[in-house]
């Protein structure tokens, strides 16, 4: 056995001085990593899989407690002393980190940071560190490696600088890989790239991968064993194969069915709860049909942007982030923009707001050219097309409280007689959204993600649009947290007769909530369709690249990531 | 008997708010609540001396001239002797009378000076924290010095920070020509030694308390701007102020209402960073005669006056200046301090 974990606990003490607290976020976990296994540890956020992966190495901030047991070979490394841990840390135990951005050290180049674990751990001269480093980053396959040794992080994309890490990682031959979600921060596309990386380093080192991740369907793809989390407990742990074909736990199958697919497509996706309680409200009919008729209320006719790059002292270099796109929307339907990061998605999202000035091309609202109505107008029109953010932790102003927050677009336009009046708009309007009334006295700061996105909804709501621009709005939540918003972006559908502009990398999410579908690549239309052809059938190798590369959980037969 | 809902009664649970959440986290700390209270005892100490409870007499010439702190007693006599000069010699003086035209009215004005009363106090040897070279009590004066110094670096600061935020917001908010101009501003200001343009503005400006703080705030604002500035582009383009913009909240709204509470931790920080460094300016600007006018006392004009007197050994009057500046200074900042980790939210939940 390579690493056994024997009901490891942690506590974080938390308070200010004076009154201090225990809080427990892992309780009593235990699991085994054999040699040249890949064992996943899947949960939503808040259920401790990352501290449990992160007490291995006690990487633990200083107010952690732990106890139990974690034998690495036998021997314990909760008693290990500090020098013991580090000739371990990168030598014998790698970690990969989820944001590669902030993972690695922007004033230096790849080269410097490649070398530095083969200088310290392996002893090597750096001329041998370097040709090393370049042979670590062919293997990655990270093309033009002797070029990229002398490249700054900001100039490699997401892909390639987690590739990095990885070979940072495995630049000692690690025994044990610890992955933390490596690849949340990604495209689908390099996603799959970086989980094939994964697969194939752990078989040609014959090392250990411990896989950290929300996500069952990336899960399912690479691990041999699966250990499922929630509230600091294991839930439930076996074979991929036993964990996916036959779920013992109810939390196990809740999460295996909220997420939403690429081959059906309900009318609700199923929430944890419900479906634990035995619920079966969601996923039995299938979406009704939406009338084809309806009014078009938003058309863009070959909308353009453009930024403009400084170059030399006066010249300057035009980049077309959005170039011809148009389309229709009609009331009460859904149009998914798909896309991999940098096609131009939300830069086209935004411009439709006017929160970038476009550069050509049409937006008729109503009748009316959004692009040529003056200031007044303008704010008028503004009411009636809103926008919700990807990130809910950024979109709220920290210091309003909830209630500020949305009384304050109502005085701004005025909506509602007096403030009496718009706070009890903003009271039916949490209660729409499915938040308790005491929320309108809180700060965003007391809310978890999922009911911050319900807020950032409401926000719109209260202004009473018509057509909604949601940019990625879900993809910073977990799938369970993700099925509930989406069902009530489905509700508010049906209710108000809303038009969503759906911004998404994630093709199962549009499938589920769109009704045409746009596919952009640099900045164009590639193909523009209804959501059922383009997945049933599609036409450009961009869009079969895109949905090849959507996880598809374990599949019975051969491992979708074998050995290549 | 009706059944009463226990929940109907219960008010809706209201969720404290930043600026308490701020205040109970300051309150746990030991140090700043220390220097808080250092510090309130002092602003105490200006209003009593402000509304003349305290020190009003500071100008009185009470004390012997450079009258030693009482702890070290009085003075020892000199010895006159060693500096006996030519008029020492006996002998009896020359009567003049005769010639002297005055001689007759002598014993008539004698009379009437006995009649005078004299209001000369008796000259104390010594007081509790020593005496100038005029007399004054150095407690006195610094207590009404407190006053004055406090007085400028905190009025100086708050008009520094208001020039500072309102032009760094613009700066950052607006970018572009706007961003420019002030850029320009900023590095005209600074581009100039800083002790130079004090010279400058007090050579226009004249002398006096109004001056200095002015002079303090004109060239002081700088790098509250560099900060604020720096603070309101990040800001601006955060989601929260663009969802703000799509929702149609005005330029105003959005620098003032949105942005500015959230950069506030930042400028107060900033700004009582400001209020010990103009103390400190203050100081040198008196100690340069460029300060406060003759007829009042700041602390820097003791400074100084300490000059001439620690060559004859007299360190009284410079060891009290520099105990109530290092005392005020030492607590204001980490008071300031305190403030900071109360009000940052990064560093909320961490132990």
């Amino acid at each position: 056995m390579l690493l056994s974990i024997q009901d490891l606990q942690v506590a974080f003490r938390l308070g200010e001085r004076g009154a201090k607290t225990l809080v427990p976020a892992v309780k009593g976990v235990s699991f085994d990593i054999p040699e040249n296994t890949t064992l996943a540890l899947v949960g939503e956020s808040g259920s401790g899989k990352s501290v449990t992966a992160m007490s291995i190495l006690n990487l633990l901030p200083d107010n952690a407690q732990r106890s139990g047991r974690i034998l690495w070979q036998g021997r314990d490394l909760l008693a290990a002393s500090r020098p013991e841990l580090q000739a371990l840390r990168g030598r014998e135990i790698a970690c990969v980190f989820q944001d590669p951005m902030s993972s690695l050290n922007p004033v230096f180049t790849v080269g410097t940071q490649l070398c530095e674990p083969l200088i310290k751990h392996l002893g090597l001269g750096r001329r041998a560190a370097l040709a090393r480093a370049e042979e670590l980053l062919a293997e990655t396959g990270l093309p033009e490696p002797r070029r990229r040794l002398a490249a700054y992080p900001h100039e490699l994309s997401g892909g390639q600088q987690q590739r990095v890490m990885i070979a940072m990682a495995l630049a000692c031959e690690p025994r044990l890989l610890i992955a933390d979600e490596p690849t949340t921060a990604l495209d689908v596309t390099i996603q799959r790239q970086i989980l094939e990386l994964i697969a194939r380093m752990k078989d040609k080192l014959r090392m250990s991968v411990l896989f950290i991740s929300h996500d069952l369907g990336v899960v399912g793809e690479i691990s041999d064993r699966v250990v499922v989390m929630r509230h600091g407990v294991v839930r439930e742990q076996g074979d991929v194969a036993q964990i996916f074909s036959a779920p013992q736990d109810a939390y196990t199958r809740a999460l295996l069915a909220c997420r939403p697919s690429l081959t059906d497509t309900p009318a609700r996706l199923t929430v944890i709860d419900e479906h634990m309680a035995g619920g079966t409200s969601a996923g039995t009919a299938s979406a009704a049909a939406k009338n084809p008729d309806a009014p078009v209320v938003l058309e863009v006719k070959s909308l353009a942007k453009s930024f403009f790059i400084k170059q030399g002292l006066f010249g300057r270099r035009e980049f077309k982030a959005v170039q011809n796109v148009s389309f229709q929307l009609r009331r009460g339907h859904t149009l998914g923009v798909v896309g991999e990061s940098g096609s131009g998605k939300t830069t086209m999202g935004l411009t439709l707001l006017r929160l970038h000035e476009p550069t050509g091309g049409e937006v008729i609202f109503d009748g009316q050219n959004l692009l040529a109505l003056d200031d007044r107008q303008r704010q008028a029109m503004r009411r009636r097309i809103q926008i919700v953010f990807q990130n809910p932790y950024a979109s709220l102003n920290p210091r309003f409280t909830i209630g500020q927050t949305l009384i304050e677009p109502m005085a701004i336009h005025g909506i509602g007689a007096d403030t009496a009046e718009r706070e009890d708009r903003a009271r039916a309007l949490l209660a729409k959204v499915g938040l308790p009334p005491e929320t309108f006295f809180k700060y965003p700061h007391e809310f978890s993600g999922g009911q911050r996105q319900r807020v950032a909804i409401a926000r719109c709501l209260t202004l009473n649009p018509e057509v909604l621009v949601l940019d990625e709005a879900v993809s910073a939540l977990d799938v369970s947290v993700q099925a509930q918003v989406l069902n009530l972006l489905r509700d508010l559908q049906d209710e108000l007769g809303l038009a969503y502009v759906f911004i998404s990398h994630d093709l199962a999410v549009v499938r589920f909530i769109s009704d045409e579908v746009l596919v952009m690549k640099d900045g164009q239309v590639v193909e523009q369709a209804s959501a059922a052809q383009i997945l049933a059938a599609p036409q450009q190798d961009y869009t079969r690249r895109l949905l090849g590369a959507v996880p598809r959980g374990w599949q019975p037969g051969p491992p979708a990531l074998a050995t290549r | 008997m009706s059944a009463v809902m226990p929940t109907a009664a219960m008010p809706v649970q209201r969720s404290e708010g930043v600026w308490r959440t701020a205040w109970r986290r300051f309150k746990g700390d030991r140090v700043a609540m220390t220097s808080l209270v250092i510090v309130l005892a002092f602003i105490t100490l200006i209003g009593a001396a402000a509304s003349g409870l305290v020190a009003s007499q500071w100008q009185r010439e009470l004390a012997v001239p450079n009258a030693p702190p009482t702890f070290l007693g009085p003075r020892p006599a000199e010895d006159a002797g060693t500096l006996a000069g030519p008029e020492a010699k006996p002998g009896a003086p020359v009567d003049l009378s005769d010639i002297d035209p005055l001689a007759p009215r002598y014993a008539e004005w004698a009379e009437r000076a006995a009649k005078l009363q004299t209001a000369e106090a008796a000259k104390v040897e010594t007081l509790p924290l020593g005496a100038d070279r005029l007399g004054r009590d150095v407690l006195a004066k610094a207590v009404k010095g407190t006053e004055v110094s406090v007085f400028v670096g905190v009025l100086a600061a708050l008009l520094a920070t208001v020039i500072g935020t309102l032009l760094g917001a613009a700066a950052g908010f607006f970018g572009g020509k706007v961003g420019d101009f002030l850029e320009w501003l900023y590095n005209v200001f600074t581009a100039v030694p800083d002790i130079l343009l004090i010279f400058a503005f007090a050579a226009v400006l004249g002398r006096g308390v109004d001056t200095v703080v002015l002079i303090l705030a004109l060239t002081g604002w700088t790098g509250l701007y560099r900060q604020v500035r720096a603070e309101f582009i990040k800001h601006s383009s955060r989601e929260y102020v663009r969802a703000a913009e799509a929702i149609g909240a005005s330029a105003t709204s959005r620098m003032f209402r949105h942005i500015l509470p959230n950069v506030s931790h930042v400028i107060l920080v900033r700004m009582s960073l400001l209020v010990v460094g103009f103390i400190k300016s203050e100081v040198i600007l008196s100690y340069l005669g460029l300060g406060v006018p003759i007829d009042q006392v700041s602390w820097g004009t003791m400074l100084a006056e300490a000059q001439g007197e620690l060559i004859l050994g007299h360190w009284w009057q410079l060891a009290t200046a520099t105990a109530f500046m290092a005392v005020f200074v030492t607590a204001f900042s980490l008071m300031a301090d305190g403030w900071r980790d109360a009000l940052d939210p990064k560093l909320r939940g961490a132990e």
